[in-house]
């Protein structure tokens, strides 16, 4: 008995973007990764009888090469990527990121532990508090205080915290809007940030470098009509974000723009060591405010969205989802929050009240160390992070027991999401670079430091 | 003088086309720019532009900000003129105008009003027929071709874009060029087919005759007879005026557009092109579809509406149809501007399947169905 042949089995080629469908069957990177064509196989272009026809027919094309920034107009936050691009599609990308290099973590180096607050907000400038409360976590874990923040200042720093993950989801789901040519949209998100950068604003006194948050507690506190006006603030927001999503969420052209367009697997996504929205998007539900609770993370009730395809709908699905999570923690958090001090009663880290400062010599002494030599922190080193507003924000400290770090190194989610940007448009036409790039949200305050 | 005009009809359409063109689509089109950049303030919860105003000694004229265009045409006219280094000069400058000047042509064969009655202004025309000796027909040139004259120098316009790129020398605007040249040849194909059903049905190709034929009753409209041809139209005529949500040409955030390199008054032209092409789109779907400069019931006599009759004088009617005929391209205007600032913008390869893959077929289909009806109804003569 001879051996049975195998079944002829066509080799599936696959050209062109991927189809919903496939997406969903999860065969589309299968079939486009290396597309094998069966022995003896040719493509039907090349199919031609006659020799001097089939020079004639085929046109002489060669790759060109594109710069597509550092200045264009999707290149927000001054990032270059060279294309290669034959027609239409994306045959080599190579992505370039440092044009907005500011040299932070050196600059931390000569600035005292507290005069380092300032720089954080430069960092993913469009969520600035969310920069402060990582940074403030990490050098309070290393001073070992984390414990005896009072209460009322840990609620405040989630409700600023989530306020800025609201208005850091609006601006990168707007822009990626507007660049899709929906610039509706991309006005009515950025009133809806508007209405929460004043909030931020009258709380802070600044409406993007905000540098509220303090070690071991905040500047100040909440304003008398703050909670009336965030509860005012939240309906506003959420019937914006539903007439938003009634332009897009079942608009065909939207939706062939974005659903299938730069698919990532799960592994993949760990792999390349994304976190936040994007590494949510697909499918893989790590969170750190749910699975390394901080602050009082752990006292709300709130759901973590997650993708099924990670391609850029999902992500867009993913931002949409978790500002009305956030809007969620925000008014329990509002209806929660005690009363009582917000800064920690140690005079070795918060400053004296005025009063005292002007009026006894005990007072002023001890401003002027804490500002001058600023607070003295342990030796040690020390790794901490928080959920940021496009993934995991870490910041790894090392202090030599001065009042400056000798070390203070960030860890930026869109930095490590830039990393793998030329996977995902490799492929694709120029024009899903825009909005693939525009999902990743590279903010270049954070990324290039 | 008026004898004069008839006899000498060149002279006639000069002076037509002059009036059209200076005193009706650039106004139009300057106001469009204002009205756009309103308009989407209004949608997108803005105030936009309205602080330009005229100060004429204690007299301040602000109108809304209507005066931004004014504003806006002196800052291009004295901007500075820069021609990239390495760019083609004489394509380079010849592409604004062959970007506007087939669009401003093709005007030429728009009716505007029914024909003038010399001598019976101020009466009413109960018996046109035997009472007009000489008239003056409210269109510039009444040729035979009609339409296709209007197909013929449409797919000129394809060659401003693409010199536009091309000469520039910037690949970016190359891109955008090659973008505009399959696009605007792709939809071509369903706009000239997407209108073949209402030449079958009106038996010409003729616009004014088209205008006669649909008459004041808007039941017999283009749009009532051809509502697959008009939604089509619409699609593939606003891809020709390369306008969101078919902008890829100019594809702003991806491709910056093919007119990238231009600057001061030559970009004002392209700019200025995109919205004569919206009203040019508007004047020929009300040609086709809306009755042209019918109105609704108003017959050379006067309005006559089930038994109720109004008798106007001649000049009267005219003047009407001439406000009407207005006010339904500045109603597509309106939609045009509205569907700009509702819809994001098509990809490339997504623009290409709509176009061949929906559009094409959906007109053949209305084709072949239009001549069945129109076969049946004639008794298969």
């Amino acid at each position: 008995m001879s051996h049975p042949s195998p079944p002829h089995q066509p080799t599936q080629i696959v050209f062109g973007m991927p189809t919903p469908a496939e997406v969903v069957a999860g065969t589309a990177l299968e079939l486009r990764s290396q597309p094998v064509p069966p022995p003896g196989w040719t493509p039907p272009w090349t199919r031609e009888e006659d020799e001097e026809e089939e020079e004639e027919l085929e046109l002489p094309t060669e790759p060109m090469t594109v710069n597509m920034g550092p200045s264009h107009p999707a290149m927000h936050g001054t990032v270059r990527i060279v294309l290669t691009v034959e027609g239409e599609t994306v045959r080599a990308a190579d992505v370039q990121v440092g044009y907005l290099h500011r040299c932070f973590e050196k600059e931390a180096e000569a600035a005292t532990w507290t005069q380092i607050f300032p720089y954080t907000d430069r960092l993913n400038y469009v969520s600035p508090l969310l920069n402060n409360v990582g940074y403030a976590l990490a050098v309070e874990k290393l001073l070992g205080i984390t414990d005896r923040i009072p209460e009322r200042a840990q609620y405040i720093r989630v409700i600023v915290g989530e306020m800025s993950r609201i208005t850091d989801h609006l601006t990168c789901l707007g822009a990626s809007a507007a660049e899709v040519g929906a610039l509706t949209v991309f006005f009515w998100m950025i009133k809806a940030r508007e209405w929460l950068w004043e909030l931020i604003e009258e709380l802070t006194g600044a409406r993007l470098t905000n540098s509220y948050v303090r070690i071991g507690g905040v500047a100040a506190d909440l304003t008398p009509d703050f909670a009336p006006r965030l509860r005012d603030l939240i309906r506003r927001v959420r019937q914006t974000l539903g007439e938003v999503e009634s332009l897009l969420v079942k608009n065909r052209i939207f939706r062939d723009r974005m659903d299938g367009v730069a698919c990532f697997s799960p592994q993949e996504a760990v792999a390349w060591g994304w976190t936040g929205p994007c590494l949510r998007s697909t499918g893989v539900p790590y969170d750190v405010r749910k699975d390394h609770p901080y602050l009082v993370y752990d006292r709300f009730d709130f759901d973590v969205p997650v993708g099924s395809r990670g391609d850029n709908y999902d992500r867009f699905a993913v931002r949409m989802e978790e500002m009305r999570q956030s809007m969620r923690i925000l008014e329990q958090a509002i209806e929660q929050i005690p009363p009582g001090p917000v800064q920690i009663d140690d005079p070795r880290i918060s400053l004296p009240p005025k009063r005292e400062v002007y009026n006894t010599i005990e007072g002023m002494i001890n401003h002027f160390k804490l500002i001058v030599d600023g607070i003295k922190v342990p030796a040690g080193e020390v790794y901490s992070y928080t959920e940021g507003g496009n993934g995991e924000l870490g910041f790894y400290i090392v202090s030599d027991g001065t009042g400056r770090p000798y070390k203070c190194r960030v860890r930026p989610p869109s930095f490590i999401l830039m990393q793998s940007l030329h996977k995902l448009i490799v492929g694709g036409g120029i024009a899903d670079v825009i909005p693939t790039f525009g999902m990743i949200n590279m903010i270049g305050g954070e990324c290039d430091r | 003088m008026l004898e004069f005009l008839i006899e000498h009809t060149w002279l006639q359409a000069l002076i037509k086309m002059a009036l059209l063109i200076l005193a009706f689509v650039m106004p139009l089109a300057s106001l469009s720019t204002w009205a756009e950049r309103r308009q989407s303030a209004m949608m997108q919860d803005r105030l936009g532009p309205n602080r330009a105003e005229l100060r004429l000694g204690s007299i301040e004229l602000r109108l809304w900000g209507i005066l931004h265009f004014v504003a806006d045409a002196l800052k291009m006219v004295f901007k500075e003129d820069v021609v990239p280094a390495r760019a083609n000069r004489f394509l380079f400058g010849l592409a604004p105008i062959l970007a506007i000047a087939p669009v401003i042509i093709t005007f030429a064969i728009i009716p505007f009003g029914s024909d003038l009655c010399v001598g019976h202004a101020f009466e009413v025309l109960r018996d046109p027929a035997s009472m007009c000796t000489s008239t003056i027909p409210l269109q510039v040139a009444r040729i035979d071709q009609g339409f296709l004259f209007y197909f013929a120098l449409a797919s000129l316009a394809v060659y401003g874009t693409t010199l536009a790129g091309w000469a520039s020398y910037n690949k970016w605007s190359l891109l955008g060029g090659l973008r505009a040249s399959s696009q605007m040849m792709s939809y071509e194909v369903t706009m000239g087919l997407s209108l073949m059903g209402a030449f079958l049905i009106y038996g010409t190709l003729e616009p004014h005759a088209m205008v006669l034929a649909q008459g004041p009753t808007p039941s017999s409209w283009g749009i009532v007879t051809q509502p697959l041809a008009f939604f089509i139209f619409l699609t593939a005529a606003i891809a020709e005026t390369k306008r969101a949500p078919f902008d890829l040409p100019e594809g702003e955030p991806e491709i910056i557009g093919y007119f990238v390199e231009y600057s001061g008054m030559r970009f004002g032209i392209f700019f200025l092109a995109e919205f004569v092409e919206t009203i040019f789109l508007a004047a020929v779907v009300t040609t086709v579809f809306l009755g042209g400069w019918q109105v609704p019931w108003l017959y050379p006599d006067g309005f006559h509406l089930m038994g109720w009759t109004l008798e106007l004088p001649h000049l009267a009617v005219v003047l009407i149809q001439l406000v009407v005929w207005s006010l339904k391209i500045i109603v597509l205007c309106w939609l045009q501007l509205l569907i700009r600032w509702t819809l994001p913008r098509f990809r490339p390869d997504q623009l290409m399947r709509l176009g061949w893959k929906q559009l094409l077929p959906a007109s053949l289909i209305n084709i072949v169905v239009t001549a069945g009806v129109v076969l049946a109804r004639s008794g298969g003569r």
